[in-house]
Order: C-alpha cells, then sequence, then structure tokens
C-alpha cells in the first residue's frame, strides 16, 4: 500500500532529531511490522488523503497527531521513552468500493491515558487529528480498548440485569414513550400524558431532549405532576412504572439539585442529554450509583458527527464510550423508524450495548473483539417513528433486552393514549408470546396482529391508523464491506 | 382491577397447553423453571412463597404442569407466576417470568400521598390484600 517511495522511519538518532522537518513516517508513527499488544489501545479511522498524499503517511500522520507528534522535530522528545508513547499506525487498506478512501488501524500505549477519563481519551483520540489539513475527511470507525483499560472504569450504574430486577420485568422488551408535544405543555397537562400512557399500559415515559425549564412548563412543576401520574398509574396497574426526567441543566450543581428533587419524590430514573458532555456524564453516573437511580442517556446532537461516514466519529465508538461512561438506556437506534439506522450497521451498536464479549463482525462496522470485562450491560433504546405494526420487525431485529418507546404512536392514537398504550402492549405480548411457540414472526407477525386486533379494538385502531407507514429511505451510515438496504 | 405484572398480563390468561408452550421455551434456552405464590403482589415484594426449588435438572414441560396444578390445589385465590431463571455468566437472574393464576376478585393497592415540604408528596403503595387479613391468618404456620 502507499507509494513506493513512502518514507521509512528514520532510526540513526542524528538524523532523527536533527532540527527541521520530517515526514511522520520517518519519525515514527508508522510500523507495519508493529504487532499490537494485549493492552494498547487500538483505533480504526477511515482517512481520505488530499490528492497527492501518501495513504501511509496519512496514516502516520493520523498516529503522529493523536499522540505525541507536532509538525517539527522537537529534542525533547529525548527526554522521554519517545518509542513507547509514539503511537503507531500499522495497518492500511483501502475501503471497498470507495476511492480514495482508506482504513487504517493505529495503536496506542496503554500509558498514553488517564485511568476512568473519557475526557482525556477523546482529547486523544479525537482532539485535533481532523482538522488536520493533509486530511479532507477523516472518521473513527471503531476501537478496540483492552481489558486493563476497561476495568478503570465503574461502567453503568445499574445495568440491564439491575434494572429488570428493580423493576421485576422480565421476558420482553420494555415499552416507553416520549411526550409529546415536546415543548408547550403545562406541569398539569404534561403529567396527564404520563399518566394515561403508563395506566394503558407502557412502562416508562419520557421527557424529551429539550424539555428542561422553560417559561411553559418550570422543572419542579414537571417533575412533581409527573411523579404523580408515574405513582397512580403504579397503584392501578400492581406494576413498577417510570418517567425519565430530563436533569440536563446549564451547570452541574443544577444538575444534581434536578437529580436531588427527583429522588426525593421516588422516581426510579433520571435522564441526561448527551450534550452536557462526557465529564458531566460520568459524575452524574456516579451520583446515580451512590443514590440506587437509572440513567437514561438520549443522544441528542450525536447526528451531527456520526451520520456521514466519511467524517466524524460513528456511532459504536460514541456507544463504547458511553458504557464505560456509565449510562443505563442508550438511544441507539430503531432500523425501521424515521431516523437514519441501517439494519445491520444499527446491530452493531446494540451489540456494543449489550454483548459480554463483542465478536469482531465487519458487515455490523464492528472491526475488533471487545471483551467488556464484566462490565454492566447498557439496556439499548429503539425510538422515533415507530408503532404497533412493527412489532415482528422490532422484536426480529432486537429481542428482548431493548426499550421501544412509540411516542406518536401511542399518544397519537384515535382512541386516546391509554388505548394508543394497550394497542402497543398488546401487539408486544402477543409477538413475544408466538415466538416462544416457535412461530415464524418475521413472515406470519402481520397475521399474529390482526388475530390479536380481533379481540383488542384499540390494537385494530392502530393498525388501520399506521399500519401501512414506512420510512424508506436509503440509509447513509452503512458498512462498506457488504450491500446494504434499507429496510421497509 | 386487573394487575399487569409478568410479560402475558394484557392477553386473555394463557390455558395450560399455552403455558407449557412458553415452559418449553424456557426449558430450550437452558433455563430452570420455578413457581412462586403470593396474595401479595405489591411490585416491591420481591419474594414470593416458592413452591419448591427451581426445577434445575426438568427437561419436560409436562412437569411444570403437574407442580403447577398442584400449587394451584394448595393455594387457589393467590397469584401464582413461574419464573425461569438464566444461570449463564453476565445474566444469573430471571429471564421471563408471568402469571399463570389470579384470585377471583384482585383487591389492588392504595395509595397513600403523605404531603410534604413545598408542594412535594411522599407516595406508598399498600396492598388490601395484606390489610385485609392478620399476618397469622395469611401465613402456613
Amino acid at each position: 500500500m502507499g507509494a513506493a517511495d513512502t518514507p521509512q522511519q528514520i532510526l540513526d538518532p542524528k538524523k532523527r532529531y536533527q532540527a527541521g522537518v520530517l515526514k511522520y513516517a520517518q519519525m515514527g508513527y508508522w510500523d507495519a511490522d508493529y504487532e499490537p499488544k494485549d493492552t494498547d489501545v487500538l483505533a480504526v479511522f477511515r482517512i481520505t488523503p488530499q490528492e497527492g498524499v501518501d495513504p501511509i503517511e496519512a496514516a502516520a500522520a493520523v498516529a503522529g497527531e493523536s499522540s505525541t507528534a507536532t509538525w517539527t522535530v522537537v529534542w525533547t522528545d529525548r527526554l522521554t521513552a519517545c518509542d513507547k508513547y509514539r503511537a503507531k499506525a500499522y495497518r492500511i487498506d483501502p475501503v471497498p468500493g470507495q476511492e480514495g478512501q482508506y482504513f487504517c488501524w493505529v495503536a496506542y500505549d496503554l500509558d498514553l491515558f488517564e485511568e476512568g477519563s473519557i475526557a482525556n481519551l477523546t482529547a486523544s483520540i479525537i482532539g485535533n487529528v481532523f482538522s488536520f489539513k493533509p486530511l479532507k475527511a477523516a472518521r473513527l470507525e471503531d476501537m478496540r480498548l483492552p481489558v486493563a483499560y476497561v476495568k478503570t472504569f465503574r461502567g453503568p450504574p445499574t445495568g440491564i440485569v439491575v434494572e429488570r430486577e428493580r423493576l421485576e420485568k422480565y421476558g420482553r422488551p420494555l415499552l416507553g414513550a416520549t411526550m409529546k408535544p415536546k415543548l408547550g405543555l403545562s406541569g398539569k397537562n404534561y403529567g396527564r400524558v404520563v399518566y394515561e400512557a403508563l395506566r394503558g399500559g407502557l412502562d416508562f415515559t419520557k421527557d424529551d431532549e429539550n424539555i428542561n425549564s422553560q417559561p411553559f412548563m418550570h422543572w419542579r412543576d414537571r417533575f412533581l405532576y409527573c411523579m404523580e401520574g408515574v405513582n397512580q398509574a403504579a397503584a392501578q396497574t400492581g406494576e413498577s412504572k417510570g418517567h425519565y426526567l430530563n436533569i440536563t441543566a446549564g451547570t452541574m450543581e443544577e444538575m444534581y439539585k434536578r437529580a436531588e428533587f427527583a429522588r426525593d419524590l421516588g422516581s426510579c430514573i433520571v435522564m441526561i442529554d448527551l450534550v452536557i458532555g462526557w465529564t458531566a456524564i460520568q459524575s452524574i453516573s456516579n451520583w446515580c450509583r451512590d443514590n440506587d437511580m437509572i440513567l437514561h442517556m438520549h443522544r441528542a446532537g450525536h447526528g451531527t458527527y456520526t451520520r456521514q461516514k466519511n467524517h466524524g466519529v460513528s456511532f459504536r465508538v460514541i456507544a463504547k464510550w458511553l458504557r464505560l461512561a456509565g449510562v443505563d438506556h442508550l438511544h441507539a437506534g430503531t432500523a425501521v423508524g424515521k431516523l437514519e439506522g441501517d439494519p445491520m450497521t444499527v446491530q452493531g451498536f446494540y451489540n456494543v450495548c449489550r454483548d459480554t464479549v463483542t465478536k469482531q463482525d465487519l458487515t455490523r462496522g464492528l472491526f475488533f473483539e471487545q471483551d467488556w470485562a464484566s462490565i454492566k450491560r447498557v439496556m439499548p433504546v429503539a425510538s422515533g417513528g415507530i408503532h404497533a405494526g412493527q412489532m415482528h420487525q422490532l422484536l426480529g431485529l432486537f429481542g428482548d433486552e431493548v426499550v421501544l418507546q412509540f411516542g406518536g404512536g401511542t399518544i397519537g392514537h384515535p382512541m386516546g393514549i391509554q388505548a394508543g398504550a394497550t394497542a402497543n402492549r398488546v401487539a408486544l405480548e402477543a409477538m413475544v408470546l408466538a415466538r416462544n411457540e416457535g412461530r415464524d414472526i418475521a413472515n406470519e407477525g402481520p397475521q399474529i396482529l390482526a388475530d390479536a386486533a380481533k379481540w383488542c379494538q384499540p390494537l385494530r385502531a392502530a393498525l388501520d391508523t399506521w399500519g401501512d407507514i414506512t420510512f424508506n429511505y436509503t440509509s447513509t451510515d452503512t458498512s462498506d464491506f457488504v450491500p446494504t438496504a434499507s429496510v421497509a | 382491577m386487573r394487575i399487569t405484572q409478568g410479560c402475558f398480563s394484557f392477553l386473555p390468561d394463557l390455558t395450560d397447553t399455552q403455558i407449557a408452550a412458553q415452559v418449553n421455551y424456557c426449558l430450550e434456552q437452558g433455563w430452570a423453571v420455578s413457581l412462586e405464590f403470593t396474595d401479595d403482589p405489591h411490585p416491591r415484594n420481591t419474594y414470593w412463597n416458592m413452591w419448591g426449588l427451581p426445577m434445575f435438572d426438568l427437561r419436560d414441560p409436562a412437569g411444570v404442569i403437574g407442580e403447577l396444578k398442584a400449587c394451584r390445589d394448595a393455594n387457589p385465590e393467590t397469584y401464582i407466576r413461574i419464573n425461569a431463571f438464566d444461570s449463564t455468566k453476565g445474566w444469573e437472574t430471571v429471564r421471563m417470568s408471568f402469571i399463570v393464576q389470579r384470585p377471583t376478585a384482585e383487591p389492588g393497592f392504595r395509595l397513600v400521598r403523605q404531603e410534604s415540604k413545598g408542594r412535594s408528596l411522599h407516595y406508598t403503595m399498600e396492598s388490601y390484600a395484606v390489610g385485609r387479613n392478620p399476618e397469622g391468618a395469611r401465613y402456613a404456620p
């Protein structure tokens, strides 16, 4: 790979440390013979070098700029064990079917990173290399985080197993809904929607990402009325219920204040937005551990850097960082709904959330085997433009360990919110029952739903309203290792 | 009221044939099936009475159905649930749970609202079934 005149590492120290500018490969950031250690942090970048830039030199530059290098030789390298601290690009492959793009593999020594700090990890790996002029574009596709590093993180405060044990809910996906309209309701009216949806059969309701404390509804009013709805519904159904109270705020102090009020009112779960940042996420995760609280993560803003596959950071990497940082729920896509998501790629995100060891699977975008070292599992959340008529597809794609969130598909039901919730729950339970009985839900799904709709009028009405709705667009973020098509 | 715990409470009550099919699914997954019963299905009442031990080595759903019949005969007018336990690494927990008997009339729960500082409320749920009878009448000696 690369031109025949690819620069080689200069081994003679006098030449190597002579003042001036060298190629990154000459400085030692490319080593085709390097064998990654079990303790190395590994990364795969997709790079698009500028015209005339040798791909190997570009890969070496990525390794250099994300570890110790600067644009010129510095003698102070010789005061350090610089061979150890230099990241090494060790492999480069053309991206199948994408001319001018290359996957480059880079290995980082464990000592380059502070333990237990996603902020530090990201400052290195994506700190400045994405603005580097010799590259037209760069994307962090995947990472392998060594067990030694994983063990420096506490991970999800609750995890799938303990969440289910707390809620006493097993054997089926959980059901949720985001309150709509997402902005404008008063606290009292908002709590009504919460109550109706939970009373009708949902397990969770949810604040949307941008509900914080606006003039139409201050946060304390929202918390008070939502918890009235939660408790009223729980008493009338004998079932644990919850509402993701969004505690996102302008400062950590304010977030802690809101979290404490949620706890004092008896909420089992709080919610944050991804935009609060890595340090805030890790801090609130610690708070959740100390307060027996489930932590729901809404990935607000991720599409700005995850969607285009030539530049940014893949969501599978964001999911890995979030599992280490410690969230319990993570929106990971629906494949069939209104938001971006190729089915195989989305399944890869789910694997990252839920596996004990994630296997290498290039068709799902997973470049590395990842051992999670017994760190807890994250419950993925499927939300955005899904409805009861897709239940067989959703169960087939994602299995039981997922929260399926039908916002519009609950609240927009022609017979009312409770009926909308009931329709979803009946569709879900009927589908799980049928799957467990050995039926082929991928093919028999519509019939299974139609049969349940014979005795469940709300489900009949839901299927009549939305049965034919699909969001059948070509996905942007797909694996380049196989041709993939969007699901109807 | 009808409590909606378990993974099939929104469906019509399962027949024994349907229950056997679900048990068969659990056994195929390698899960151990057990029976539990109670008069107090409070969502925080974690420990229902065990009807024997989990049937770790059972391979035939008929065995569970036999135990279920015996449990129903001995404990009419209670809730009975079937649990399926997964002992594999990383789970080591219940993977499936569903109700297979309910009392004729389900007494439900009272929501107690204790007014507190500001507009805050402390919520407590109480089972009517628990308040109805003294402890000594609720449990076998």
